[in-house]
């Protein structure tokens, strides 16, 4: 008796959003199975790796990502490269200058090297803010406006500042909108509700469900990916079908095992194979719980991560 | 199939004489459908009743025992597929592979590698529990043998990688004590390994071709009678690995097929063929995605520090946090007058803090206020540390206690520090960096700079 296989089929899918134009557009989303489940049905829009790039440079990059951008200068160049890098699909910039707390940069100044960027590559870009939410507030309607016709998706609109990144970007501009909760599903479903009834197309919405690095907190982030995905297909539930974005460079290489010299870890071996395999395992962990795109910044991550994907595809 | 309760009324006695604690029969029976007590609880079952509710009842993946003493380890068992269904019960075990393929030097230094990777994270220790011996085509079985026995040096649980018969004999009689895991069956061959599996009292690995293929496989062996099972889902490619991987877990938990009700080995040495970051995005993702253990070429800290991280939050239990009990935690000798510095109550917090000040070797006196087990960020965010919360627990419970008029306070909360140095007169504030790892040359330069 041979085995009897029973595909999980559901009708419903994963909405499929497009960023950037041209050939260079991709799109995310459009799976109606579990993540690579391709053996249940249509696996939609193979996932996607995005490049990280900041407007802080590359003074405090790990050696690696440094020796990758080795001559380029100004952030045209770096964004250049980025989008270059061998497996990236689309480039992040994340606008870290401007918290308050940090450089605190001036939105003008912000937005002048999110054009400089957005002006330099083809690929399509996504815009990360400081994470300062009256900053975001302020700044990222501002990004909106400067890159219109780029297709651009502006990540960070939260609970707190929904309304101007989300009138701004899906309304007035026609960008898309990174909706951003922090791991429990009840908010992410929470903000998508808000967000489209302030008008914003359901189609325009990407998630960002919350994100750790494996090994900090990261049972929330799987179980809440977990259940996204499984109410999305299994309940149909709309405002859950939006596709994901996790960013995950910006937190695995701030963590012991990627910063920890080899004389502050004697044993540990080279610092730079811990950064990359913290990276690679979490957004491998990432991929197969539910998201449709992740974010990294070395270029050996971003070349294991593609090819994962495409062997898992 | 599970059985209802009218079913299990029917197999009882019906007397209703009560000594199971239920006040009939019927509700006993009522009680045993829905698992909350077990059907033993009556002494009165006829055996053949017995038999067939055992059989009913029976979890829908084995549990499968390798290993001995305190190398013994529990795998499968697990009754869901995801983690917030229910907590996983069988953690991946991991195993480094050597291989007769090897000259001795690369054997050696493999085994000898196994040690490497050795540490406690949250009161577990992490290593590599397993050695998988790979017994490749054409080489010469004797070479085989002894690997085998140099492996079993290591002290480490085995999992012979063997397809063919008379040198998997020939190791099981070096290391079956050890309760290897014997990986060699197929459908050419089952037969015969499962006979010399039963001789030796040790699982058995049972691999295919294809889905179909592993499945009848299976069948047949349960046909033999052997039970002992553990199902090698590698298959030629990742993308049929990950579907075998899921479609074996899948099929028994939540189809009830129990022919694929085994736990699982995934060998990640073909399939990521070298490449050595693509071996850990793979072990991560066969974590994730129920290998139950998961092979890899060698385990080093770059393998080990996130994968194991991983485990242990895949693992644990959702329904619980993980806390420290508050109060003053003096390190390093510390004593009253010692500096002093906050966090909160979150084990992986406390553990990941200590650590570092422990690293530091600088007296301080670490005090940790309840925030509800919950990390720096999440406790700020829901109002469970704030500066009233760390101003009142000082207040109350540290001042009588500690001489030191200093608190470093977490990077993430720097916010906090006005508020706190108003309610706190006498206090000085200090801000310390973002990360725990950064305490060490913090608190070096503050004694270097005379400030403790
Ligand atoms: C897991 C998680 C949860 C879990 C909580 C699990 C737990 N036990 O804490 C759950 C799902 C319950 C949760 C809930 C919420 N969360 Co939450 N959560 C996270 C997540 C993903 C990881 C947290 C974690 O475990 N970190 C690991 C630990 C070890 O970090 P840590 O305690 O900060 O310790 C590090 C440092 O601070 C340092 N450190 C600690 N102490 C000290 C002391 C000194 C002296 C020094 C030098 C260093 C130091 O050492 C550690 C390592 O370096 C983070 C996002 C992220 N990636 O961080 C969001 C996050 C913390 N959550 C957030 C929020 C908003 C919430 C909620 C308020 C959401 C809501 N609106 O309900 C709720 C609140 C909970 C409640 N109401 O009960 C926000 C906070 C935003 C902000 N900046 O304030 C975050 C940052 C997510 C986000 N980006 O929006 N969360
Ligand atoms: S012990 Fe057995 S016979 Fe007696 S009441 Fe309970 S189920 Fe019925």
């Amino acid at each position: 008796m041979p085995f009897n296989r029973k595909p999980q089929k559901f009708n419903a899918s994963i909405k499929e959003v497009e960023i950037g134009c041209g050939d260079k557009a991709v799109k995310i989303g459009g799976a109606n199975v579990f993540p690579f489940y391709s053996f249940d049905g249509t696996v939609g829009n193979a996932p996607k790796v995005g490049v990280e790039i900041s407007d802080m440079g590359l003074e405090h990059e790990p050696e690696g990502v440094k020796a990758y951008y080795a001559g380029a200068t100004t952030m045209a160049e770096i964004a250049k490269k980025a989008a270059e890098m061998p497996g990236a699909d689309f480039v992040v910039l994340r606008l870290e200058g401007g918290d308050p707390n940090g450089a605190n940069k001036s939105v003008e100044e912000l937005v002048a090297v999110a054009k400089e960027v957005a002006d330099a590559v083809d690929a399509p870009l996504v815009v990360e803010g400081c994470k300062n939410v009256e900053k975001d507030g302020e700044l990222l309607p501002k990004v909106a406006e400067a890159l219109q016709g780029k297709n651009v998706l502006l990540m960070s609109a939260k609970e707190e500042n929904y309304k101007a990144i989300g009138a701004a970007a899906g309304l007035a501009y026609n960008q898309k909108v990174g909706a951003e909760s922090a791991v429990d599903i009840n908010l992410a479903k929470q903000l998508n509700v808000v967000m489209t009834q302030l008008g914003v197309s359901a189609d325009s919405v990407v998630m960002n469900v919350g994100t750790a690095t494996v090994g900090y907190g990261y049972d929330y982030v799987i179980s809440t990916m977990d259940r996204v995905r499984a109410a999305a297909l299994s309940q149909d539930d709309k405002m859950l079908q939006m596709p994901i974005i996790t960013p995950v460079a910006s937190e695995t290489w701030a963590v012991k095992e990627s910063t920890a010299s080899e004389e502050d870890a004697p044993g540990w071996g080279p610092v730079e194979e811990r950064g990359v395999s913290m990276e690679v395992q979490t957004a491998a962990a990432d991929l197969v719980s539910g998201s449709d795109a992740v974010i990294l910044k070395h270029p050996q991550s971003v070349a294991t991560i593609s090819k994962m994907i495409k062997e898992l595809m | 199939m599970a059985l209802t309760g009218i079913q299990i009324f029917k197999m009882t006695p019906k007397k209703n004489c009560k000594e199971c604690g239920s006040p009939t029969c019927m509700a006993f029976s009522m009680k045993v459908a829905q698992g909350a007590v077990d059907i033993s609880a009556c002494p009165y079952m006829s055996e053949d009743a017995l038999a067939q509710l055992s059989e009913a009842t029976a979890p829908p993946m084995k549990t499968i025992k390798i290993g001995t003493g305190d190398n013994e380890y529990s795998l499968g068992g697990e009754t869901v597929l995801y983690r917030h269904e229910k907590t996983f019960v069988s953690k991946t075990r991991y195993a480094a592979a050597v291989c007769s393929c090897m000259d001795d030097a690369t054997v050696d230094a493999k085994l000898a590698a196994v040690s490497a990777v050795d540490y406690e994270r949250i009161g577990e220790r992490m290593f590599t529990e397993l050695v998988y011996v790979n017994f490749a085509k054409d080489t010469d079985a004797s070479k085989y043998v002894e690997i085998v026995k140099k492996a079993a040096a290591t002290g480490r649980t085995l999992v012979l990688g063997c397809k063919c018969p008379e040198t998997a004999k020939a190791a099981l009689e070096v290391c079956k004590d050890g309760k290897p895991v014997l990986n060699g069956a197929d459908a050419s061959n089952y037969e015969e390994m499962s006979k010399i599996a039963a001789e030796a009292g040790v699982v058995l690995g049972v691999s295919g071709a294809s889905l179909d293929e592993l499945y009848d496989t299976v069948a047949a062996l349960e046909k033999l009678g052997n039970k002992n099972l553990v199902l090698d889902v590698t298959m030629g490619t990742v993308k049929d690995t990950f579907e075998a991987a899921v479609a074996v877990r899948r099929a028994a938990i939540k189809d009830g097929d129990r022919t694929f009700g085994y736990p699982s080995i995934v060998n990640l040495v073909p399939l990521a063929d070298g490449d050595k970051a693509m071996e850990e995005a793979l072990a991560a993702a066969f974590t994730m995605k129920y290998g139950s253990i998961v092979v890899v070429s060698e385990m080093d800290y770059a393998m080990a520090l996130p994968l194991y991280g991983l485990r242990q939050n895949l693992f644990t239990d959702p329904q619980k946090p993980m806390k420290v009990a508050p109060g003053i935690y003096p390190l390093n000798g510390a004593d009253e007058n010692s500096i002093c510095l906050t966090t909160v109550d979150f084990a992986l917090t406390y553990f990941l803090v200590s650590g570092e000040l422990e690293r530091s070797g600088v007296p301080c006196n670490l005090l940790i206020s309840d925030a509800g087990g919950l990390s720096v960020l999440t406790a700020w965010a829901a109002g469970k540390l704030s500066s009233t919360s760390v101003a009142k627990f000082i207040a109350e419970q540290v001042e009588d206690k500690i001489k030191s008029r200093k608190l470093i306070i977490p990077g993430k909360v720097a916010v906090l520090k006005g508020d706190i140095e108003a309610k706190l007169p006498g206090w000085e504030v200090i801000v310390a960096p973002l990360e725990a790892v950064q305490l060490v040359k913090f608190l070096k330069d503050m004694q270097a700079n005379g400030q403790l």
